[in-house]
Protein backbone atom coordinates (compact mmCIF):
# COMPACT_ATOMS: atom_id res chain seq x y z
CA UNK A 1 0.00 0.00 0.00
CA UNK A 2 1.27 3.39 -0.92
CA UNK A 3 0.25 6.02 1.75
CA UNK A 4 -1.51 9.20 0.31
CA UNK A 5 1.15 11.38 1.66
CA UNK A 6 4.21 9.71 -0.31
CA UNK A 7 1.50 10.09 -3.43
CA UNK A 8 1.00 13.85 -2.37
CA UNK A 9 5.08 13.96 -2.11
CA UNK A 10 5.64 12.17 -5.45
CA UNK A 11 3.38 15.06 -6.97
CA UNK A 12 4.55 17.90 -5.74
CA UNK A 13 8.32 17.24 -4.95
CA UNK A 14 9.34 14.42 -6.79
CA UNK A 15 8.02 15.11 -10.03
CA UNK A 16 8.97 18.54 -10.94
CA UNK A 17 12.51 17.98 -9.56
CA UNK A 18 13.04 15.36 -12.44
CA UNK A 19 11.50 17.28 -14.63
CA UNK A 20 14.41 20.27 -13.56
CA UNK A 21 16.86 17.42 -13.36
CA UNK A 22 15.53 16.26 -17.14
CA UNK A 23 16.19 19.79 -18.25
CA UNK A 24 19.54 20.21 -16.25
CA UNK A 25 21.01 17.20 -17.83
CA UNK A 26 18.70 17.06 -21.71
CA UNK A 27 20.80 18.70 -24.05
CA UNK A 28 23.97 17.16 -22.68
CA UNK A 29 22.17 13.94 -22.92
CA UNK A 30 21.37 14.48 -26.08
CA UNK A 31 24.87 14.96 -27.30
CA UNK A 32 25.89 11.63 -25.81
CA UNK A 33 22.68 10.25 -28.09
CA UNK A 34 24.23 11.93 -31.38
CA UNK A 35 27.91 10.74 -30.38
CA UNK A 36 26.61 7.35 -30.54
CA UNK A 37 24.32 7.22 -33.44
CA UNK A 38 27.30 6.78 -36.83
CA UNK A 39 26.85 9.95 -39.42
CA UNK A 40 25.56 8.14 -42.04
CA UNK A 41 22.08 7.34 -40.06
CA UNK A 42 21.72 11.05 -38.60
CA UNK A 43 21.68 12.27 -41.78
CA UNK A 44 18.68 9.88 -42.78
CA UNK A 45 16.96 9.20 -40.14
CA UNK A 46 17.80 11.33 -37.14
CA UNK A 47 19.92 10.65 -33.71
CA UNK A 48 18.89 7.01 -32.34
CA UNK A 49 16.75 6.54 -29.72
CA UNK A 50 17.09 3.18 -29.27
CA UNK A 51 20.45 1.10 -28.46
CA UNK A 52 20.02 -0.93 -31.52
CA UNK A 53 21.16 2.13 -33.69
CA UNK A 54 24.44 2.61 -31.31
CA UNK A 55 27.84 2.47 -32.52
CA UNK A 56 31.05 4.25 -31.59
CA UNK A 57 32.09 4.83 -34.91
CA UNK A 58 31.89 8.38 -34.50
CA UNK A 59 34.70 8.44 -31.39
CA UNK A 60 36.87 5.51 -33.53
CA UNK A 61 37.04 8.76 -36.01
CA UNK A 62 37.55 11.12 -33.70
CA UNK A 63 40.56 9.20 -32.33
CA UNK A 64 41.90 7.80 -36.17
CA UNK A 65 41.24 11.05 -38.56
CA UNK A 66 41.59 13.65 -36.29
CA UNK A 67 44.42 15.23 -33.92
CA UNK A 68 42.05 14.95 -31.16
CA UNK A 69 44.10 12.77 -28.74
CA UNK A 70 46.96 15.39 -29.14
CA UNK A 71 44.55 18.40 -28.76
CA UNK A 72 43.54 16.60 -25.25
CA UNK A 73 47.67 16.80 -24.08
CA UNK A 74 47.74 20.17 -24.68
CA UNK A 75 44.99 21.01 -22.92
CA UNK A 76 46.87 19.09 -19.87
CA UNK A 77 49.59 20.93 -20.08
CA UNK A 78 48.37 23.86 -19.74
CA UNK A 79 45.54 23.20 -17.35
CA UNK A 80 48.08 21.45 -15.24
CA UNK A 81 50.42 24.96 -15.75
CA UNK A 82 47.97 27.12 -14.30
CA UNK A 83 47.41 24.76 -11.27
CA UNK A 84 50.57 25.04 -10.14
CA UNK A 85 51.30 28.43 -11.23
CA UNK A 86 48.01 29.61 -9.55
CA UNK A 87 49.03 27.40 -6.29
CA UNK A 88 52.09 28.14 -5.75
CA UNK A 89 51.75 32.15 -5.45
CA UNK A 90 48.39 32.45 -4.17
CA UNK A 91 49.42 29.72 -0.83
CA UNK A 92 52.02 32.38 0.44
CA UNK A 93 49.65 35.16 -0.27
CA UNK A 94 46.79 34.06 1.22
CA UNK A 95 48.67 33.15 4.51
CA UNK A 96 50.15 36.54 4.39
CA UNK A 97 46.58 37.57 4.21
CA UNK A 98 45.04 35.41 6.65
CA UNK A 99 48.04 35.39 9.37
CA UNK A 100 49.28 39.32 9.28
CA UNK A 101 47.82 42.34 10.06
CA UNK A 102 49.82 45.09 7.59
CA UNK A 103 49.41 48.18 6.36
CA UNK A 104 47.60 48.21 2.19
CA UNK A 105 46.24 44.26 4.04
CA UNK A 106 42.79 45.48 2.76
CA UNK A 107 44.14 47.75 -0.66
CA UNK A 108 46.11 44.11 -1.56
CA UNK A 109 42.76 42.42 -1.09
CA UNK A 110 40.55 44.61 -2.77
CA UNK A 111 43.01 44.29 -5.60
CA UNK A 112 42.42 41.07 -5.71
CA UNK A 113 38.66 40.57 -5.88
CA UNK A 114 38.59 43.77 -9.04
CA UNK A 115 41.04 41.86 -11.19
CA UNK A 116 38.52 38.36 -10.80
CA UNK A 117 35.73 40.69 -12.34
CA UNK A 118 37.89 42.39 -15.05
CA UNK A 119 36.14 41.94 -18.47
CA UNK A 120 38.43 38.92 -20.95
CA UNK A 121 38.02 41.24 -23.68
CA UNK A 122 39.80 44.50 -22.02
CA UNK A 123 42.67 41.92 -21.68
CA UNK A 124 42.86 39.70 -24.17
CA UNK A 125 43.69 42.22 -26.96
CA UNK A 126 46.43 43.88 -25.20
CA UNK A 127 47.73 40.44 -24.05
CA UNK A 128 47.56 39.34 -27.86
CA UNK A 129 49.85 42.66 -28.68
CA UNK A 130 52.40 41.67 -25.62
CA UNK A 131 52.54 38.34 -26.18
CA UNK A 132 53.37 39.05 -29.82
CA UNK A 133 56.09 41.19 -28.73
CA UNK A 134 57.40 38.82 -26.26
CA UNK A 135 57.27 35.65 -29.30
CA UNK A 136 55.08 33.60 -26.88
CA UNK A 137 52.10 33.69 -29.21
CA UNK A 138 51.37 30.15 -29.87
CA UNK A 139 52.87 28.56 -26.92
CA UNK A 140 52.12 26.96 -23.94
CA UNK A 141 53.05 29.49 -21.48
CA UNK A 142 51.41 32.38 -23.16
CA UNK A 143 47.65 30.12 -22.37
CA UNK A 144 48.95 29.38 -18.62
CA UNK A 145 49.57 33.20 -17.89
CA UNK A 146 46.64 34.11 -19.38
CA UNK A 147 44.61 31.87 -17.45
CA UNK A 148 46.20 33.23 -14.20
CA UNK A 149 44.38 36.33 -14.75
CA UNK A 150 41.03 34.73 -13.34
CA UNK A 151 43.30 31.39 -11.39
CA UNK A 152 45.72 33.83 -9.17
CA UNK A 153 42.61 36.11 -7.87
CA UNK A 154 39.81 33.12 -7.21
CA UNK A 155 43.34 30.98 -5.62
CA UNK A 156 44.19 33.74 -3.19
CA UNK A 157 40.37 34.27 -2.26
CA UNK A 158 39.27 30.83 -1.70
CA UNK A 159 42.83 29.93 0.59
CA UNK A 160 42.43 32.84 1.97
CA UNK A 161 39.09 31.61 3.86
CA UNK A 162 40.55 27.84 3.84
CA UNK A 163 43.70 29.32 6.14
CA UNK A 164 41.64 31.44 7.91
CA UNK A 165 39.48 28.73 9.15
CA UNK A 166 42.61 26.98 10.61
CA UNK A 167 43.46 27.85 14.28
CA UNK A 168 46.51 30.90 14.88
CA UNK A 169 47.26 29.33 17.86
CA UNK A 170 48.76 25.93 15.73
CA UNK A 171 51.22 27.67 13.89
CA UNK A 172 52.03 29.85 17.12
CA UNK A 173 52.63 26.77 19.26
CA UNK A 174 55.09 25.53 16.22
CA UNK A 175 57.29 28.67 16.36
CA UNK A 176 57.47 28.34 19.66
CA UNK A 177 59.32 24.96 19.12
CA UNK A 178 61.40 26.37 17.21
CA UNK A 179 60.01 26.39 13.92
CA UNK A 180 60.31 29.62 11.68
CA UNK A 181 57.31 31.04 9.90
CA UNK A 182 58.02 29.21 7.09
CA UNK A 183 58.21 26.10 8.52
CA UNK A 184 54.99 26.73 10.49
CA UNK A 185 53.29 27.49 6.86
CA UNK A 186 55.08 24.14 5.56
CA UNK A 187 54.54 21.91 8.58
CA UNK A 188 51.38 22.91 9.83
CA UNK A 189 48.83 24.87 7.88
CA UNK A 190 49.70 23.30 4.57
CA UNK A 191 49.03 19.75 5.60
CA UNK A 192 46.20 21.23 7.32
CA UNK A 193 45.04 23.17 3.95
CA UNK A 194 45.49 20.25 1.78
CA UNK A 195 41.47 20.01 1.51
CA UNK A 196 41.13 22.92 0.22
CA UNK A 197 43.91 23.42 -1.64
CA UNK A 198 43.52 20.57 -3.75
CA UNK A 199 39.48 21.37 -4.09
CA UNK A 200 41.01 24.76 -5.47
CA UNK A 201 43.09 23.22 -7.74
CA UNK A 202 40.98 21.10 -8.93
CA UNK A 203 38.78 24.00 -9.77
CA UNK A 204 41.24 26.00 -11.54
CA UNK A 205 42.01 22.87 -13.54
CA UNK A 206 38.13 22.40 -15.44
CA UNK A 207 38.63 26.48 -15.59
CA UNK A 208 41.95 26.51 -17.55
CA UNK A 209 40.81 22.88 -18.99
CA UNK A 210 37.55 24.48 -20.58
CA UNK A 211 39.13 28.12 -21.02
CA UNK A 212 37.77 29.57 -25.03
CA UNK A 213 38.60 32.42 -26.18
CA UNK A 214 42.39 33.01 -24.68
CA UNK A 215 42.98 29.74 -26.30
CA UNK A 216 42.00 30.55 -29.40
CA UNK A 217 43.08 33.93 -29.99
CA UNK A 218 47.24 33.33 -28.13
CA UNK A 219 47.26 29.59 -29.56
CA UNK A 220 47.79 28.76 -33.18
CA UNK A 221 49.15 25.71 -35.06
CA UNK A 222 51.18 24.30 -32.46
CA UNK A 223 49.50 24.80 -29.35
CA UNK A 224 45.62 24.03 -30.35
CA UNK A 225 43.80 23.13 -27.05
CA UNK A 226 40.33 20.79 -26.75
CA UNK A 227 37.77 23.33 -27.31
CA UNK A 228 39.43 25.48 -29.81
CA UNK A 229 39.86 21.69 -32.10
CA UNK A 230 36.29 20.93 -31.06
CA UNK A 231 34.92 23.69 -33.42
CA UNK A 232 37.39 22.38 -36.02
CA UNK A 233 35.46 19.21 -36.30
CA UNK A 234 32.78 21.05 -37.94
CA UNK A 235 33.25 19.46 -41.39
CA UNK A 236 34.52 22.25 -44.57
CA UNK A 237 30.54 21.82 -46.50
CA UNK A 238 28.08 20.30 -44.20
CA UNK A 239 28.43 20.18 -40.14
CA UNK A 240 29.12 16.59 -38.72
CA UNK A 241 27.31 16.50 -35.62
CA UNK A 242 28.03 12.84 -35.29
CA UNK A 243 31.96 13.72 -34.83
CA UNK A 244 31.58 16.91 -33.39
CA UNK A 245 29.31 15.57 -30.44
CA UNK A 246 31.77 12.67 -29.62
CA UNK A 247 34.44 15.48 -29.45
CA UNK A 248 32.51 17.37 -27.03
CA UNK A 249 31.40 14.01 -25.08
CA UNK A 250 35.43 13.21 -24.82
CA UNK A 251 36.67 16.83 -23.98
CA UNK A 252 34.15 17.61 -21.43
CA UNK A 253 34.54 14.19 -19.91
CA UNK A 254 37.31 15.08 -17.82
CA UNK A 255 36.11 18.42 -16.21
CA UNK A 256 32.83 17.16 -16.00
CA UNK A 257 34.62 13.88 -13.72
CA UNK A 258 36.73 16.30 -11.19
CA UNK A 259 33.82 18.35 -11.07
CA UNK A 260 30.90 15.61 -9.58
CA UNK A 261 34.07 14.57 -7.40
CA UNK A 262 34.53 17.68 -5.64
CA UNK A 263 31.52 19.50 -6.20
CA UNK A 264 30.30 19.22 -2.38
CA UNK A 265 33.30 20.39 -0.99
CA UNK A 266 33.60 23.50 -3.56
CA UNK A 267 30.14 24.67 -3.20
CA UNK A 268 30.57 24.75 0.17
CA UNK A 269 33.47 27.05 -0.51
CA UNK A 270 32.22 28.87 -2.70
CA UNK A 271 28.86 29.60 -1.00
CA UNK A 272 30.17 30.30 2.29
CA UNK A 273 31.11 34.04 1.65
CA UNK A 274 27.61 34.38 0.27
CA UNK A 275 25.88 32.97 3.36
CA UNK A 276 27.60 34.99 5.44
CA UNK A 277 26.33 38.21 3.93
CA UNK B 1 64.47 64.34 22.49
CA UNK B 2 64.68 62.60 25.95
CA UNK B 3 61.18 64.05 26.58
CA UNK B 4 59.60 62.24 23.26
CA UNK B 5 60.43 58.21 24.83
CA UNK B 6 58.84 58.02 27.66
CA UNK B 7 55.39 59.00 25.89
CA UNK B 8 56.17 56.29 23.24
CA UNK B 9 54.00 53.02 23.65
CA UNK B 10 56.02 50.56 25.66
CA UNK B 11 56.17 48.05 22.85
CA UNK B 12 58.43 50.00 20.67
CA UNK B 13 60.93 50.11 23.65
CA UNK B 14 61.35 46.53 21.66
CA UNK B 15 60.59 47.80 18.03
CA UNK B 16 59.45 44.88 15.78
CA UNK B 17 62.90 44.02 13.64
CA UNK B 18 62.10 45.08 9.79
CA UNK B 19 62.69 41.77 8.52
CA UNK B 20 59.13 40.00 9.73
CA UNK B 21 57.65 43.49 9.24
CA UNK B 22 58.95 42.77 5.53
CA UNK B 23 57.83 39.12 5.50
CA UNK B 24 53.90 39.20 4.76
CA UNK B 25 55.21 41.76 1.83
CA UNK B 26 57.40 38.68 1.23
CA UNK B 27 54.96 36.21 0.96
CA UNK B 28 52.64 38.29 -1.50
CA UNK B 29 55.38 39.41 -3.50
CA UNK B 30 54.79 36.63 -6.06
CA UNK B 31 51.29 37.06 -5.97
CA UNK B 32 51.50 40.53 -6.83
CA UNK B 33 54.11 40.40 -9.37
CA UNK B 34 52.31 37.92 -11.69
CA UNK B 35 49.19 39.96 -11.14
CA UNK B 36 50.83 42.73 -12.25
CA UNK B 37 52.53 41.51 -15.25
CA UNK B 38 49.37 39.82 -16.32
CA UNK B 39 46.50 41.55 -15.56
CA UNK B 40 48.05 45.12 -14.94
CA UNK B 41 50.35 46.13 -17.57
CA UNK B 42 47.85 44.84 -20.06
CA UNK B 43 45.27 47.44 -18.71
CA UNK B 44 47.63 49.81 -19.06
CA UNK B 45 48.88 48.85 -22.64
CA UNK B 46 44.65 48.54 -23.57
CA UNK B 47 44.29 52.40 -22.66
CA UNK B 48 47.16 53.10 -24.55
CA UNK B 49 45.96 51.55 -27.28
CA UNK B 50 42.72 53.11 -27.69
CA UNK B 51 44.27 56.33 -27.63
CA UNK B 52 45.84 54.67 -31.12
CA UNK B 53 44.73 54.87 -34.49
CA UNK B 54 45.99 50.69 -34.88
CA UNK B 55 45.59 48.07 -37.03
CA UNK B 56 47.86 45.34 -36.45
CA UNK B 57 48.91 44.42 -39.77
CA UNK B 58 50.38 47.55 -40.48
CA UNK B 59 51.92 48.96 -37.36
CA UNK B 60 53.66 51.77 -39.12
CA UNK B 61 50.31 53.16 -39.88
CA UNK B 62 49.77 53.88 -35.98
CA UNK B 63 49.01 57.06 -34.72
CA UNK B 64 47.99 58.96 -32.25
CA UNK B 65 44.53 60.27 -32.24
CA UNK B 66 43.84 61.39 -28.97
CA UNK B 67 39.96 60.33 -27.72
CA UNK B 68 39.88 60.37 -31.40
CA UNK B 69 38.21 56.45 -31.38
CA UNK B 70 36.29 57.45 -28.06
CA UNK B 71 34.59 59.80 -30.01
CA UNK B 72 34.00 57.63 -33.45
CA UNK B 73 32.49 55.42 -30.89
CA UNK B 74 29.87 57.57 -29.82
CA UNK B 75 28.35 58.04 -33.98
CA UNK B 76 28.77 54.33 -34.69
CA UNK B 77 25.33 53.03 -35.02
CA UNK B 78 26.72 49.74 -34.18
CA UNK B 79 27.91 50.46 -30.99
CA UNK B 80 24.34 51.36 -29.99
CA UNK B 81 22.72 48.53 -31.33
CA UNK B 82 25.58 46.26 -28.67
CA UNK B 83 24.70 48.73 -26.12
CA UNK B 84 20.68 48.27 -26.57
CA UNK B 85 21.65 44.42 -27.05
CA UNK B 86 23.44 44.01 -23.94
CA UNK B 87 21.26 45.54 -21.50
CA UNK B 88 18.50 43.19 -23.29
CA UNK B 89 20.54 40.78 -22.84
CA UNK B 90 21.57 41.16 -18.49
CA UNK B 91 18.13 42.10 -18.44
CA UNK B 92 16.37 39.30 -19.60
CA UNK B 93 19.41 36.43 -18.56
CA UNK B 94 20.06 37.19 -15.01
CA UNK B 95 16.40 37.61 -13.64
CA UNK B 96 15.46 34.44 -15.79
CA UNK B 97 18.46 32.23 -14.42
CA UNK B 98 18.10 33.75 -11.05
CA UNK B 99 14.12 32.94 -11.25
CA UNK B 100 14.62 29.03 -12.44
CA UNK B 101 17.56 28.57 -10.49
CA UNK B 102 15.46 29.95 -6.77
CA UNK B 103 12.68 27.38 -8.12
CA UNK B 104 15.22 24.40 -8.76
CA UNK B 105 16.30 25.51 -4.86
CA UNK B 106 13.30 25.48 -3.19
CA UNK B 107 12.25 22.02 -5.05
CA UNK B 108 16.05 20.40 -3.87
CA UNK B 109 15.15 22.10 -0.54
CA UNK B 110 12.39 19.18 0.26
CA UNK B 111 12.95 15.96 1.53
CA UNK B 112 12.58 13.52 -0.46
CA UNK B 113 14.83 10.15 -1.17
CA UNK B 114 17.08 11.20 -4.15
CA UNK B 115 17.86 14.28 -3.19
CA UNK B 116 21.91 13.91 -2.98
CA UNK B 117 21.77 12.49 -6.82
CA UNK B 118 19.28 15.01 -8.10
CA UNK B 119 21.60 17.78 -6.56
CA UNK B 120 24.56 16.32 -8.52
CA UNK B 121 22.74 16.45 -11.90
CA UNK B 122 21.13 19.32 -11.77
CA UNK B 123 24.81 21.01 -11.70
CA UNK B 124 26.58 19.83 -14.62
CA UNK B 125 25.59 22.82 -16.86
CA UNK B 126 27.92 24.21 -14.97
CA UNK B 127 30.92 21.86 -15.62
CA UNK B 128 30.72 21.94 -18.97
CA UNK B 129 33.24 24.59 -21.15
CA UNK B 130 31.01 27.56 -23.37
CA UNK B 131 32.11 26.19 -26.85
CA UNK B 132 30.66 22.22 -25.37
CA UNK B 133 27.36 24.37 -24.77
CA UNK B 134 27.40 26.62 -27.80
CA UNK B 135 27.81 23.66 -30.06
CA UNK B 136 25.41 21.45 -28.38
CA UNK B 137 22.60 24.28 -28.16
CA UNK B 138 23.36 24.59 -31.97
CA UNK B 139 22.69 21.18 -33.02
CA UNK B 140 19.54 21.76 -30.63
CA UNK B 141 18.46 24.57 -32.71
CA UNK B 142 19.63 23.28 -36.11
CA UNK B 143 16.67 24.41 -38.22
CA UNK B 144 16.69 21.19 -40.61
CA UNK B 145 17.47 18.31 -38.24
CA UNK B 146 17.61 20.02 -34.91
CA UNK B 147 15.49 18.22 -32.05
CA UNK B 148 13.50 21.34 -30.67
CA UNK B 149 12.11 22.12 -34.30
CA UNK B 150 11.13 18.43 -34.37
CA UNK B 151 9.65 18.32 -31.13
CA UNK B 152 7.84 21.54 -31.51
CA UNK B 153 6.39 20.42 -35.14
CA UNK B 154 5.57 17.07 -33.29
CA UNK B 155 3.67 18.79 -30.66
CA UNK B 156 1.92 21.04 -33.21
CA UNK B 157 3.00 24.28 -31.80
CA UNK B 158 4.48 25.34 -34.63
CA UNK B 159 3.81 23.91 -38.55
CA UNK B 160 7.28 24.13 -40.04
CA UNK B 161 10.73 24.67 -38.39
CA UNK B 162 12.00 27.83 -37.33
CA UNK B 163 15.45 29.12 -38.28
CA UNK B 164 16.01 30.30 -34.48
CA UNK B 165 19.63 31.15 -34.90
CA UNK B 166 19.61 32.54 -38.44
CA UNK B 167 16.65 34.79 -37.97
CA UNK B 168 17.50 38.23 -36.46
CA UNK B 169 13.86 38.37 -33.99
CA UNK B 170 14.98 34.90 -32.68
CA UNK B 171 18.81 34.90 -32.86
CA UNK B 172 19.02 36.92 -29.22
CA UNK B 173 16.26 35.46 -27.21
CA UNK B 174 17.83 32.03 -28.44
CA UNK B 175 21.20 32.48 -27.21
CA UNK B 176 19.96 34.31 -24.17
CA UNK B 177 17.78 30.81 -23.20
CA UNK B 178 21.09 28.98 -23.45
CA UNK B 179 22.78 31.51 -21.14
CA UNK B 180 19.70 30.85 -18.87
CA UNK B 181 20.55 26.91 -18.62
CA UNK B 182 23.83 27.10 -18.30
CA UNK B 183 23.82 29.63 -15.71
CA UNK B 184 20.64 28.89 -13.26
CA UNK B 185 22.53 25.89 -11.48
CA UNK B 186 24.59 28.30 -9.59
CA UNK B 187 21.62 30.10 -8.81
CA UNK B 188 20.21 26.97 -7.42
CA UNK B 189 23.37 26.14 -5.69
CA UNK B 190 23.56 29.85 -4.17
CA UNK B 191 20.00 30.04 -2.72
CA UNK B 192 19.88 26.36 -1.55
CA UNK B 193 22.90 26.93 1.03
CA UNK B 194 20.93 30.27 1.68
CA UNK B 195 17.50 28.35 2.33
CA UNK B 196 19.44 25.65 4.85
CA UNK B 197 20.78 28.68 6.65
CA UNK B 198 17.10 29.53 7.80
CA UNK B 199 15.96 28.22 11.23
CA UNK B 200 13.13 25.46 11.16
CA UNK B 201 12.06 27.07 14.04
CA UNK B 202 10.87 30.05 11.91
CA UNK B 203 8.15 28.40 9.76
CA UNK B 204 7.28 26.23 13.08
CA UNK B 205 6.20 29.37 14.95
CA UNK B 206 4.46 30.88 11.53
CA UNK B 207 2.27 27.69 10.96
CA UNK B 208 1.53 27.35 14.54
CA UNK B 209 0.36 31.59 13.78
CA UNK B 210 -1.28 30.09 11.18
CA UNK B 211 0.55 31.88 8.45
CA UNK B 212 0.03 30.21 4.81
CA UNK B 213 2.50 28.67 2.74
CA UNK B 214 2.62 31.96 0.59
CA UNK B 215 2.97 34.16 3.36
CA UNK B 216 5.72 31.98 5.27
CA UNK B 217 7.40 32.49 1.50
CA UNK B 218 6.86 36.34 1.57
CA UNK B 219 7.97 36.80 4.94
CA UNK B 220 10.10 33.80 6.53
CA UNK B 221 11.79 32.38 2.94
CA UNK B 222 12.49 35.79 0.85
CA UNK B 223 13.85 37.29 3.38
CA UNK B 224 16.30 35.34 4.74
CA UNK B 225 18.12 34.41 1.39
CA UNK B 226 18.00 38.27 0.18
CA UNK B 227 21.74 38.44 1.02
CA UNK B 228 22.15 35.69 -0.78
CA UNK B 229 20.03 36.90 -3.99
CA UNK B 230 21.74 39.93 -3.93
CA UNK B 231 25.36 38.72 -3.65
CA UNK B 232 25.06 36.32 -6.22
CA UNK B 233 22.90 38.75 -8.44
CA UNK B 234 25.22 41.43 -8.91
CA UNK B 235 28.08 38.74 -9.08
CA UNK B 236 26.42 36.89 -12.10
CA UNK B 237 25.49 40.16 -14.05
CA UNK B 238 29.69 41.06 -14.05
CA UNK B 239 29.72 37.39 -15.26
CA UNK B 240 26.64 37.34 -17.74
CA UNK B 241 27.91 40.97 -19.34
CA UNK B 242 31.40 39.58 -19.60
CA UNK B 243 30.60 36.41 -21.54
CA UNK B 244 30.85 36.36 -25.14
CA UNK B 245 32.12 33.17 -26.07
CA UNK B 246 28.88 31.01 -26.08
CA UNK B 247 27.11 34.02 -28.29
CA UNK B 248 30.69 34.13 -30.53
CA UNK B 249 30.77 30.19 -31.33
CA UNK B 250 26.77 30.30 -31.58
CA UNK B 251 26.09 32.97 -33.84
CA UNK B 252 29.33 35.00 -34.45
CA UNK B 253 27.36 37.94 -33.46
CA UNK B 254 24.61 37.65 -36.39
CA UNK B 255 22.53 37.17 -38.17
CA UNK B 256 23.57 41.28 -39.20
CA UNK B 257 24.49 42.91 -35.52
CA UNK B 258 21.27 40.93 -34.01
CA UNK B 259 23.71 39.35 -31.48
CA UNK B 260 26.60 41.70 -30.61
CA UNK B 261 26.81 42.43 -27.38
CA UNK B 262 29.40 45.18 -26.68
CA UNK B 263 32.86 43.14 -25.39
CA UNK B 264 31.64 40.76 -28.72
CA UNK B 265 31.65 43.97 -30.74
CA UNK B 266 35.63 44.78 -29.62
CA UNK B 267 36.79 41.29 -29.79
CA UNK B 268 35.39 41.17 -33.42
CA UNK B 269 36.31 44.12 -34.43
CA UNK B 270 39.88 43.20 -33.40
CA UNK B 271 40.16 40.17 -34.55
CA UNK B 272 38.43 40.49 -37.83
CA UNK B 273 39.49 43.84 -39.14
CA UNK B 274 42.74 43.72 -36.59
CA UNK B 275 41.73 47.45 -35.84
CA UNK B 276 43.16 47.14 -32.54
CA UNK B 277 42.84 50.69 -31.51
CA UNK B 278 39.45 50.94 -31.96
CA UNK B 279 38.59 47.33 -30.54
CA UNK B 280 40.40 48.93 -27.55
CA UNK B 281 38.22 51.46 -27.09
CA UNK B 282 34.67 50.04 -27.34
CA UNK B 283 36.80 47.44 -24.48
CA UNK B 284 37.66 49.87 -22.36
CA UNK B 285 34.07 51.82 -22.45
CA UNK B 286 32.49 48.50 -21.74
CA UNK B 287 34.43 48.04 -18.62
CA UNK B 288 33.79 51.59 -17.24
CA UNK B 289 30.10 51.49 -17.81
CA UNK B 290 29.96 47.61 -16.36
CA UNK B 291 32.46 49.68 -13.51
CA UNK B 292 29.85 51.06 -10.99
CA UNK B 293 27.95 47.02 -11.01
CA UNK B 294 31.89 45.96 -10.01
CA UNK B 295 31.99 48.72 -7.02
CA UNK B 296 28.67 47.77 -5.53
CA UNK B 297 29.89 44.17 -5.82
CA UNK B 298 32.93 44.97 -4.29
CA UNK B 299 31.47 47.23 -1.20
CA UNK B 300 29.43 44.45 -0.05
CA UNK B 301 31.36 41.93 -0.66
CA UNK B 302 34.02 43.87 1.45
CA UNK B 303 32.03 44.83 4.09
CA UNK B 304 31.72 41.01 4.65
CA UNK B 305 35.10 40.41 5.04
CA UNK B 306 35.16 43.54 7.60
CA UNK B 307 33.13 41.65 9.87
Amino acid sequence: MIRPSVIRRILTTDLPVLLIVLLAMGPFAWMVLTSLTPSAQIAQSGVSLSPAGWGVDNYVRLMRQTSFAVNMGHSLIVAVGTVILGLTVSVTAAYAISRFRFAGRKAIMLQFLLVNMFPVVLLILPLFILMRRLGLLDTHLSLILANATVAIPFAVWMLTSYVGAIPKSLDEAAMIDGCSRLMALRRVVLPLAMPGIISTGIYIFITAWNEYLYALTLGGRNVRTVTVAIQTLIGEYQIEWGLLAAGAVVGAMPATLLFLIVQRRLIGGLTQGAVKG
Amino acid sequence: MSTLAPAMPLKSVYPTPWRSRALPYAFLLPAILVTLLVVFLPMAEAIITSLYDLILWKPNASRFVGFGNYVKLFADPVFWTALGNTALWIGLTVPLQMGLGLIAALLLNREFPWRGLARALIIIPWALSSVVIALMWRWIYDPNTGVLNDILVHLSIIKSGIPWLADPATALYAVIATLVWQGFPFFAVMILAGLQGIPRSQYEAASIDGASAWRQFRHITLPGIAPVLATAGLLRVIWVANSMDVIFVMTGGGPGYATHTLPLYAFIRARQNLDFGYGTAIAVTFTILLGSIVALYILRTMREVER
